[in-house]
């Protein structure tokens, strides 16, 4: 088979040559054009000079926008953790489910990726606002513990003021983990499905509990599945736009929101450029650490 | 029936004791409507290599699974040393078990993976050092310590599960399919291995297998079962020589079968017709059956003798050949040559085939009978086991 489609090297490119020039025009052109801007200066409303400068980067570098950067990483780390902990045992579950079951979950787990993103993040909005449903939930809470007060003879509460649940950190991460857990899940859960189960078996028969079976056993033979979901959850959160956007108040913006007003609002896109690839590289890094991770235990 | 059966020969077994350290009692296993387990009764000594044996979904792996609380079972107790296990997780189980993929932690060095059940034990540093490497110089892995496990071959990866296992000093030791995944060669030398260590570390062992050939060879005592039944409970011997039905002895060894009806039945011999026999089949012992019923006579192969048959000859004297001997008349249809034997199979006048042995005694052995030759087929008395069911 592979002989007859190494000879047949017409055929080959034939199928090979749409994606490719599709790639080349409408990827690599436009970034090249993106990378070629970093480098240039703003001279007129639409007219950029490239002139080879690092003005652009030795901005980008500034306090302000470094922290930016900082806290980028670290909401997305966060969101990277709480995915984590979240989503080990949910992949835990799925893949101990009978296989009926497991078909179920799986759909569960996926079901949000069919709605579109800006519903699902609206319909967040509309848990979390102070006339949300987790606020009448605590204020129902609330009016009840109220009234017994009053029944055994104590003072009752005062009104209930409603939480401030949006507009902030905490509202971010709680977007983040909400839209990245599939991605977490997913990985992990293809990771320990896969796992021998005989080896878990073999742990609970030499004398381990579930729970050290859990950490000395599955956890390290899940490392890969571990790390691909880890760095599929960090990519994509450390560059979200429309979560920090809609759910993050003043002080919550990350490095997208900001790239997102160089390009419109400020009309710097030689700047805006530089703080792309400035984010691009920071990708790239957490991929060859990963990479590094994984070659770590090397002789397996 | 059982008086003969004591006849047959005994493999000395010291070690063996009297006591029962597993007991199942009256054990059923269900899986929604499927029995895989059925009212299973089963003692097993004290010092026993004791095999499971059945062919694949005879529920010999759910009992083992049973022991070590992998399954619980439907109905019935299960007894190890006199304790009711029913409910004991699997870490708290006097028993270990050697799993048919060996299942040897893959991120652990060899030494590491033996350690492990001492250390979820909490013994202490020094006597896990010097425990592991006795257990590894026991399965002969002396200096295989620091190794991982992917540098090994299946066979070293099957002796670091031993190792693993026997370092706990389990009261029994568990062994699913131990030989399946070795090559032939690998698979004769573990044998006689698996053998030698259990009588030096005089742990009952409990296997798992559905190759009869390795039941005979190892254990002391085997079950055999069919679809969720025990059939037979018996030494290797026991089982090949005497079973107790068709399905055993269809299953161990080869075996010519031969349907027929109870003719005479007294306390010193029987006799047997069958309609694909052209002679009755005279046996030189009683049968207790009822005059007129259905039985099997059950022949091994190695137990015929064949004799060449001149053409148009009358029925062989067997002047030298012992009282009773049975004498049955057919011709070559068709030879196989194994190097250490032959296989014939012999048509008969009924125009049923039935197949013998011969071992090759000298080099020209195997030039002696040829394709479309004319035989006599004849066996002792005591050969053939009589079948009630």
């Amino acid at each position: 088979m592979e002989q007859t489609w190494r000879q047949a090297r017409g055929a080959f490119a034939a199928i090979a040559a749409p994606p490719l020039v599709w790639l080349l025009l409408f990827f690599l052109v436009p970034l090249g054009v993106i990378w070629a801007y970093s480098f240039g200066e703003n001279v007129g409303p639409i007219t950029i000079d490239l002139t080879g400068t690092f003005a652009n980067y030795m901005r980008a570098l500034e306090p302000l926008y470094l922290s930016i950067f900082g806290k980028s990483v670290i909401v997305a780390g966060v969101t990277t953790l709480l995915c984590l902990l979240v989503g080990f045992p949910v992949a835990l579950a799925i893949a101990f489910a009978s296989p009926r079951m497991k078909a179920w979950l799986l759909l569960l787990i996926m079901l949000p990726f069919w709605t579109n993103l800006l519903i699902r993040t609206f319909a967040l909005i509309a848990v979390l606002r102070e006339q949300g449903y987790v606020n009448f939930g605590i204020e129902w809470f609330w009016n009840l513990a109220s009234s017994a007060r009053e029944l055994v003879g104590m003072a009752p509460l005062g009104d209930y003021e409603p939480l401030t649940l949006l507009y902030n950190n905490a509202a971010v991460i709680v977007g983040l983990v909400y839209v990245h857990l599939p991605f977490m899940v997913l990985p992990l859960y293809s990771a320990l499905d896969r796992m021998d189960r005989s080896l878990m078996e073999a742990s609970l028969d030499l004398g381990a509990g579930h729970l050290r079976t859990i950490l000395l056993v599955v956890v390290p033979l899940a490392a890969p599945g571990i790390a691909s979901g880890v760095l599929i959850t960090f990519i994509p959160a450390l560059g979200s736009y429309l979560t920090p956007d809609l759910l993050g108040g003043t002080d919550s913006q990350m490095i997208a929101n900001v790239i997102e007003r160089q390009f419109k609002k400020a009309n710097d896109w030689p700047f805006g450029a530089a703080l792309s690839f400035l984010l691009m590289y920071l990708t790239f890094f957490a991929i060859a650490a990963q990479a590094l991770i994984q070659r770590k235990p090397g002789r397996r | 029936m059982t008086d003969l059966a004591a006849a047959a020969a005994v493999k000395p077994t010291p070690h063996v004791k009297e006591n029962a350290i597993i007991r199942f009692e009256n054990i059923t296993k269900r899986y929604g409507k499927v029995v895989a387990v059925d009212n299973v009764n089963l003692e097993i000594r004290e010092g026993e290599f004791f095999a499971l044996l059945g062919p694949s979904g005879c529920g010999k792996t759910t009992l083992l699974r049973m022991l070590a609380g992998f399954e619980t079972p439907t109905e019935g107790r299960v007894f190890i040393d006199g304790q009711d296990v029913a409910s004991l997780p699997p870490n708290k189980r006097p028993v270990n078990m050697v799993f048919q993929s060996y299942a040897v932690f893959p991120h652990m060095k060899v030494a590491d993976n033996v350690a492990y059940g001492l250390k979820m034990d909490g013994v202490e540093g020094g006597e896990v050092k010097r425990r592991v490497e006795e257990a590894l110089e026991l399965v002969k892995l002396g200096g295989y310590g620091d190794r991982m496990p992917d540098q090994l071959s299946g066979g070293q990866r099957q002796r670091v599960a031993l190792a693993r296992a026997l370092v706990k000093r389990p009261r029994v030791l568990l062994l699913d399919e131990p030989l399946s995944a070795l090559d032939a060669k690998l698979r004769d030398q573990m044998r006689s291995e698996l053998t030698s260590l259990q009588e030096k570390v005089g742990i009952t062992f409990i296997m798992v297998t559905h190759d009869q050939d390795e039941a005979l060879a190892i254990a002391t005592r085997c079950a055999v079962m069919n679809r969720g039944l025990l059939a037979q409970v018996a030494t290797p011997a026991d089982l090949y020589e005497f079973p107790n039905s068709r399905f055993v002895a269809d299953f161990v060894g080869s075996v010519n079968m031969f349907e027929g009806v109870l003719d005479k039945d007294e306390q010193d011999h029987a006799i047997v017709r069958a309609q694909e026999l052209s002679a009755p089949v005279y046996l030189d012992h009683g049968v207790t059956g009822a005059r007129g019923s259905t039985v099997w006579v059950a022949l091994r192969p190695e137990k015929i003798e064949m004799h060449k048959r001149p053409e148009g000859s009358s029925p062989m004297k067997m002047e030298d050949a012992p009282a009773g001997t049975n004498v049955v008349s057919g011709v070559i249809r068709d030879i196989v040559y194994l190097g250490s034997e032959t296989i014939f199979e012999i048509e008969l006048e009924s125009s049923r085939r039935v197949r013998t042995f011969r071992s090759n005694l000298t080099r020209y052995d195997q030039e002696d009978f040829t394709w479309d030759e004319p035989v006599w087929l004849a066996w002792h008395a005591c050969s053939p086991a009589v079948l009630l069911s």
